[in-house]
């Protein structure tokens, strides 16, 4: 395998977050960890926007991944961070199967809106399941990795150590997918259907797959923030929660599968200091910074470090 | 020669119009046709059936004694059939060998048997290589498809076309829009590339010169029907083609 320097700069990446974690402060810690498990639920919307979708209905499996996390941990009594994580994984790989059957037949707004209204239903479902602990959620607690029992700040690292394998090793399989033939269709789809059907691919084959691939990545980055916060509840399917995540994919841009990754650190450290300075107007922060970006970088944050395909 | 396409009884009807009519036609391997017709006289309706966008109302379309006729555009290209369109289909936020790759990465990436059957003897990149050459699209390798000039563009369509092996090309109106200069170079570079393939070829055209020059037969569409079918000389002769397509008064 030829490695591009994407994959160098990941396998760099995943190294130099590992060996500083020890460094890291608490607060710094917990912002990159909130910005990798965003990040990793981004990057499968960067698969969707490249593919021409746009999914106002992420938090679905975002929140999936964390209850299958939850359930895993409490009601299964098995509280290991790798089986939580592949519960995620599995569950929404399994409904994202399902559902993408439906999906994969729409297009533009009625894509969108229709997974917006998945995500709501399950909204719905949650909020009046008592099992599930309605409104609240409840609080999970990961013990052991690969049964190895962890105990306070072990504990931490661990959590730390196994957000940032898992969403650099989905970045690095993301971008073997789009480097291959298969994943150059993505783009292919959003720009002319008609011709890839008669080139002899399946669009709506193609379009399902993506979808549940960016499902699957929605659902560990879900049971990864399960792991680190340490408590799930159903906002995580609500419908601004969909909608933070469409903000940092346009913030990002598709260009490359840094790009997420980078676009959500950006946002979470822009969402930090902002509440901190200006509790009371951090949303308007927000709102002007997607602005600012909308108007001049139109391609994301990405597109700084893009150079132009010649006319 | 054996026949490779056979339409029988083609009738396609959209709602009072009727786009075609009883259309029977058999079409020997590695043959060369002109299907020739005023707008609306069911020419590109007879190629949109064949490649399964339309589905005639009755009637039956046979490909190597197969029955196409339920099959998706996808499943007949799979098969062998390929096309190109009257206003190019491109990847526009592509280059132009981005475009072809695209192509390419579907017959390579795909288990199905055609593909097996297609499985191209050089990387994909050195493939990309050979179809820029052939079509003479090397200059614009890295250019954005999109921003391509009107002949280049319908070059590089049928190139696309062409870059899946197919057995049988369809082309529709291969030279509109493209200026008289560049019009008979791109046909020499396409049907250079089809003889190289062996392929069948049959293209919708309304530029008698180019018909006359490249088939071998002529099929004359008038609403819906043929109505006249033969070698170039004849059908151009014929009464009713002077009359309704080619436009000369008695």
């Amino acid at each position: 395998m030829k490695l591009d320097r994407t994959t160098i700069a990941i396998g760099v990446i995943t190294v130099g977050l590992l060996a500083a974690s020890p460094l890291l402060p608490k607060w710094a810690m917990s912002l990159l960890n909130v910005s990798l498990c965003y990040g990793t639920v981004v990057l499968g919307m960067m698969l969707l926007m490249r593919t021409g979708l746009v999914s106002f209905g992420h938090g679905l499996y975002y929140c999936l991944g964390a209850y299958a996390a939850g359930t895993v941990d409490q009601m299964l009594k098995l509280p290991d961070m790798a089986l939580m994580v592949a519960a995620g994984a599995a569950a929404t790989g399994i409904v994202a199967a399902i559902l993408g059957l439906l999906l994969a037949r729409y297009r533009d707004i009625f894509f969108a809106m229709l997974s917006l209204a998945f995500s709501m239903i399950l909204y719905g479902l949650l909020v009046k399941s008592s099992a599930l602990g309605s409104t609240d959620g409840f609080n999970i607690s990961a013990k052991t990795l690969f049964g190895v029992a962890l105990v306070d700040d072990a504990r931490r690292y661990a959590g730390f150590g196994i957000t940032v394998v898992l969403t650099t090793l989905s970045a690095f399989a993301l971008n073997l997918y789009l480097r291959s033939h298969r994943g150059r269709l993505a783009e292919a789809i959003r720009d002319n259907e008609l011709r890839v059907e008669y080139m002899g691919a399946s669009v709506r084959a193609t379009i399902h797959l993506h979808y549940v691939i960016s499902a699957v990545l929605a659902g560990i980055g879900g049971a990864l923030m399960a792991i680190n916060i340490g408590h799930i509840d159903p906002e995580m399917t609500y419908w601004p929660q969909s909608g933070e995540f469409v903000f940092i994919a346009i913030l990002s841009g598709t260009g490359n599968v840094f790009a997420p990754l980078g676009g959500a650190l950006v946002f979470e450290t822009i969402r930090s200091f902002a509440y901190e300075y200006s509790p009371n107007t951090w949303q308007m922060v927000l709102g002007i910074t997607m602005l600012v970006v909308m108007i001049f970088l139109p391609g994301g944050l990405w597109s700084l470090l893009q150079r132009r395909k010649p006319a | 020669m054996s026949t490779i396409l056979h339409a029988k009884g083609l009738n396609k009807n959209f709602g009072a119009v009727t786009a075609a009519n009883d259309i029977n036609v058999a079409v020997e391997q590695d043959s060369v046709v002109g299907l020739i017709g005023s707008n609306g006289a069911g020419k590109t309706t007879f190629i949109n059936m064949v490649t399964g966008y339309l589905k005639p109302t009755t009637g039956s379309i046979h490909f190597e004694g197969r029955d196409i006729t339920p099959l998706k555009p996808r499943e007949i290209t799979q098969l062998g059939i390929c096309r190109s369109f009257q206003i190019p289909q491109l990847y526009n936020s592509m280059t132009v060998a981005e475009n072809l790759m695209v192509g390419i990465g579907i017959v390579a990436s795909s288990g199905a048997r055609w593909a097996k059957s297609n499985r191209l003897d050089v990387t994909p990149e050195r493939a990309v290589d050979a179809m820029l050459e052939q079509f003479g699209l090397g200059d614009y390798r890295d250019r954005q498809s999109g921003l391509l000039p009107e002949g280049t563009r319908k070059l590089l369509d049928i190139a696309m076309a062409m870059v899946v092996r197919p057995r049988i090309l369809l082309l529709d109106e291969p030279t509109s829009g493209v200026s008289a200069d560049e019009k008979f170079v791109l046909m020499d570079r396409v049907m250079a590339a089809v003889r190289e393939g062996k392929v069948t070829v049959l293209f919708v055209e309304h530029d008698m010169e180019v018909v006359e020059r490249y088939t071998h037969r002529i099929l004359a569409f008038y609403e819906g029907r043929i109505i006249a079918d033969g070698d170039p000389a004849k059908v151009l002769d014929d009464v009713e083609v002077r009359k309704y397509v080619i436009g000369e008064a008695h």
